[in-house]
């Protein structure tokens, strides 16, 4: 008993709750006596009775006469089971009809015979398109005020064709029905004899539920990382849900973007046999072999399975909901299955106006509009383009704390920095160099300006050891300066979010305290790959010598590695000899 | 039937799991009826047989005695953070519909709604279960939960269809049902301004009988209220004593109330019938904009 989820969509007052409100009652899908109570509200209130009032259970949508939200009711073919949401057709509640389309397998697009088609006509097939729905059924409703007539039918079902081909959707069928009169729509009817497919409900059991994802290439976002320790569990458990396709205990698995391997050792599920495959569709937990570190966000895939990209740059069709509009340059902040990463748009391509397909080239995505636009991450995500597994190839943005816009990944734009290429050249263009050069100073000092970078876990003393290291060298006559900034001011707590903004001033502060001739220490919890690039190219000329303290996510080698397991002054030795060896420090004046 | 279910399952889950991951004071409202029961269960599912997350029950000591014994049998066999918070002071001056002083809405109002309201806060005190005891203790955390888990279900009743599964409501509690966010792809509003509570709704999609299977399914405990003890009656639906009606009903079991739900009397009776608070006023939406559950 598959319950069978679609949306009806459509023109504000062209019938789509009417639809909804006869199928329920037509199929016997309705609660004892709700008719007959609706019946008699309306009466009371002098209103004519509408199928719509069915649906508008709440008390503002009575006295306004419109669907403000989406509604989701449930109903009874002889085939299966629907739940059906009905989407508002208000152009103000755009985000309404896409929280609720965005739930659905297929959708039933209703159009007023008489008004024909119009501006939400149009949007809302764009945003069907978008939202990947394929399956649409289109229903030319309230035949009954142009009597009827096949030609009325037919021009209106031609022009709406060839606007959905633009789209490239093809919809199951076009049919005429009068809702109110529930005339075409569990029953075929005399008047629209001239009509031969079969009625709604019968199209509506001809659609196919969930396509097959067991083919698909295996892939788990990582939604986060277990370890419970009460009652002795010790398990480390992967959880997530798997988007498409099927793993095995004992197969090889990637991680992306970190590209960490393992095998799978168990699957991990509570009161239920044990497993030893499982596949799409499913909220489970997987233990590996070895125990690896992976962050929630990343991306689980089977080796041997075609990848996902893993790239900051890529292009994207994007539909805007948020009041402000959508802006180059600005920062955003991307949510892909479960990873979250700051974004800015580097450029904006072209912008679609929903309810006509033109297109024009703006600097800004207006509400309501669509924008084919290409986004920076601020590190490399995995992904997968929309048109090969659309699960991993859909993201929202979020713009001050709100969910602004949707987007599909078309293309893929490998990875590069080009707000800090930007930057640094017009640092380039702009800084004014003094008349000394920096070997004039480094003779002055004796010394190579270095950022020395200290970084580990979470928990590594990080802090103690920059401290006791400047003071080493401050004793031994060095021009040295340490940024004692906490975690606190660096931002770090608060996640993600300001770690762009923290690195951009550390990496910039760093290349003052290098360009007067310091040897510049900080420290800097869980750094990556790509966050080690940015601090390096902001610190240019100067080199960095980033030091590890314990385990890192560092997958190029850091300069030196030290252990947690060492006490501080040995570290502190380990450290002053590297830098006399790597020769920031000579021993001889030259 | 039962892809269905692991469909629901799999979903709700994943919203547990993302409520978890997003939250610091997170909490889960435990009414001890079949709903929320399944959603502890669904917590366990989600956790791999823990539950990271305090259980918060809103007492207003009109609730059927064995209850009450029931949740503190659970919360002990499954080593469960049982937090529960109550109206003292209305309770204290009787100012119930039981006692006669107020009619029913304003007693919902007075000892779900301000009590849970003023709970959550962490500004009256909760009390705690001590597993060492056995018994409840004031909670020295007063520190109020953002981010509360409700088991509604959308086909309840009209208000709770509009739901979204990650609910905005503003410092007091407001529910603005005209604006709410929109959510596409599993991506739910996370992202919060201070101030902003959210509640979060696991079990939107499932429907009365999905929770029976689901029991059924998976062996959960519920309280025997639920079926009929002997006298042809039975409740559907849990509340106060004062406020909640039996049904008419053979069902003595899960699978029987099954039977009942799917071909039987009460395949198309909607299940809050016997919820007398619904009926006077502005009824249950009216109570959910003010804060009730």
């Amino acid at each position: 008993m598959d319950r069978f989820p679609l949306v009806v969509v459509g023109h504000v007052d062209h019938g789509k709750s009417t639809v909804i409100g006869r199928l329920l009652a037509d199929t016997n899908s309705l609660p004892d006596g709700k008719l007959e109570q609706v019946r008699l509200e309306c009466e009371r209130s002098s209103k004519p009775f509408e199928y719509a009032f069915l649906l508008d259970a709440l008390a503002a949508e009575r006295d306004q006469g419109i669907t403000i939200d989406t509604a989701r009711c449930f109903f009874h073919s002889t085939q299966r089971d629907y739940v059906i949401i009905d989407a508002p057709g208000h152009i103000e509640f755009l985000k309404n009809m896409i929280t609720g389309a965005a739930r659905a397998e297929a959708a039933v697009l209703v159009i007023d015979a008489k008004e024909g088609v119009q501006e939400n006509s149009r949007r809302h097939g764009t945003m069907l398109s978008l939202l990947g729905i394929r399956q649409v059924i289109v229903a030319v409703n309230k035949m009954d005020l142009v009597g009827y007539d096949k030609g009325v039918f037919e021009s209106v079902r031609d022009e709406y064709l060839a606007f959905l081909r633009q789209l490239g959707l093809i919809p199951q069928a076009v049919l005429p029905v009068a809702a109110f009169f529930g005339k075409n729509l569990s029953d075929r009817c005399a008047e629209l004899s001239w009509y031969d497919g079969p009625p709604l409900l019968g199209e509506l059991d001809r659609l196919i539920l969930a396509s097959n994802h067991l083919h698909k290439p295996f892939r788990m976002p990582v939604q986060d990382v277990y370890k419970f320790t009460e009652e002795g569990d010790d398990r480390r458990i992967i959880a997530g849900r798997i988007e498409t396709g099927l793993v095995h205990v004992g197969d090889d698995v990637v991680f992306f973007p970190s590209q960490k391997r393992a095998k799978v050792k168990t699957i991990e599920e509570f009161s239920a046999p044990q497993r030893t495959e499982v596949g799409f569709g499913k909220a489970i937990g997987f233990t590996l072999d070895p125990e690896i570190y992976v962050r929630p966000g990343e991306l689980m895939v089977r080796a041997g399975q075609p990848s996902p990209r893993s790239a900051n740059r890529f292009q994207a069709n994007i539909f805007w909901l948020g009041k402000r509009p959508l802006v180059t340059g600005k920062r955003y902040k991307l949510k892909l299955a479960t990873a979250e990463v700051p974004v800015w748009v580097d450029r904006i391509e072209k912008v679609l106006d929903a309810s006509n397909l033109s297109s024009g080239v703006r600097e800004q995505v207006e509400q309501h509009e669509v924008g084919q636009c290409v986004l920076e991450a601020f590190k490399p995500v995995a992904f997968d383009l929309s048109a090969d597994v659309a699960e991993t190839g859909r993201f929202v943005l979020v713009d001050d704390y709100e969910i602004a816009g949707g987007g599909i990944i078309l293309s893929d734009h490998g990875v590069g920095n080009t707000l800090l290429d930007r930057h640094l050249a017009h640092r380039e263009q702009n800084w004014e160099r003094s008349s000394l050069s920096s070997s004039t100073r480094a003779l002055r000092w004796n010394q190579r300006p270095t950022f020395i970078l200290l970084t580990g876990g979470a928990d590594a003393p990080l802090v103690k050891l920059a401290q006791a290291l400047e003071s080493t060298l401050f004793e031994q006559g060095r021009f040295v300066y340490y940024l004692g900034l906490s975690n606190a001011l660096l931002g770090l707590q608060a996640g993600h979010e300001d770690r762009p903004e923290v690195l951009r001033r550390l990496g910039e502060t760093a290349h003052l305290f290098t360009d007067a001739g310091a040897v510049f220490i900080a420290s800097l919890a869980g750094l990556d790959d790509p966050e080690r690039q940015v601090l390096e190219a902001l610190a240019r000329p100067a080199d960095v010598l980033t030091v590890t303290v314990g385990p890192t996510d560092l997958t190029q080698t850091a300069a030196l590695l030290l252990s947690t397991e060492q006490p501080l002054d040995e570290q502190v030795k380990i450290l002053v000899h590297h830098l006399s060896e790597a020769q920031i420090f000579p021993e001889f004046a030259l | 039937m039962n892809e269905h279910l692991d469909a629901l399952e799999s979903q709700s889950v994943f919203i547990l799991r993302e409520a978890y991951r997003k939250f610091k004071n997170l909490a889960m409202l435990w009414s001890i009826g079949k709903d929320s029961t399944v959603m502890l269960w669904l917590a366990r599912k989600a956790f791999f047989g823990h539950v990271p997350l305090p259980l918060v029950h809103i007492d207003t000591h009109f609730k059927i005695r064995s209850m009450i014994e029931y949740r503190d049998r659970l919360a002990k066999e499954w080593k469960l953070t049982m937090v529960y918070g109550e109206n003292a002071v209305a309770l204290r001056e009787k100012l119930t519909f039981p006692d006669g002083k107020v009619d029913r809405l304003t007693c919902c109002g007075s000892l779900k709604s301000e009590a849970l309201k003023h709970t959550l806060a962490g500004d009256w005190p909760r009390y705690r279960l001590n597993h060492e005891t056995g018994a409840y203790e004031q909670d020295p955390n007063t520190s109020p939960y953002t981010g509360v888990i409700v088991g509604a279900r959308a086909d309840e009743e009209g208000s709770r269809s509009k739901e979204r599964y990650f609910s905005p409501r503003d410092q007091h509690n407001d529910w603005n049902v005209d604006d709410q966010p929109p959510e596409l792809w599993n991506q739910f509003k996370t992202d919060f301004a201070p101030g902003t509570h959210l509640r979060i709704h696991p079990l939107l999609d499932w429907t009365e009988l999905n929770i029976w299977e689901y029991i059924e399914r998976e062996n959960i405990p519920v309280t025997p209220l639920y079926f009929n003890q002997g006298d042809g009656k039975r409740y559907r639906s849990l509340g106060c004593f004062p406020c909640t009606n039996k049904v008419d009903s053979e069902a003595t079991n899960v699978k029987e109330i099954i039977e009942e739900l799917k071909t039987g009397k009460f395949s198309h009776i909607a299940e809050r019938a016997g919820r007398a608070q619904d009926k006077d006023g502005g009824g249950l939406e009216s109570l959910r904009r003010g804060g009730y559950m």
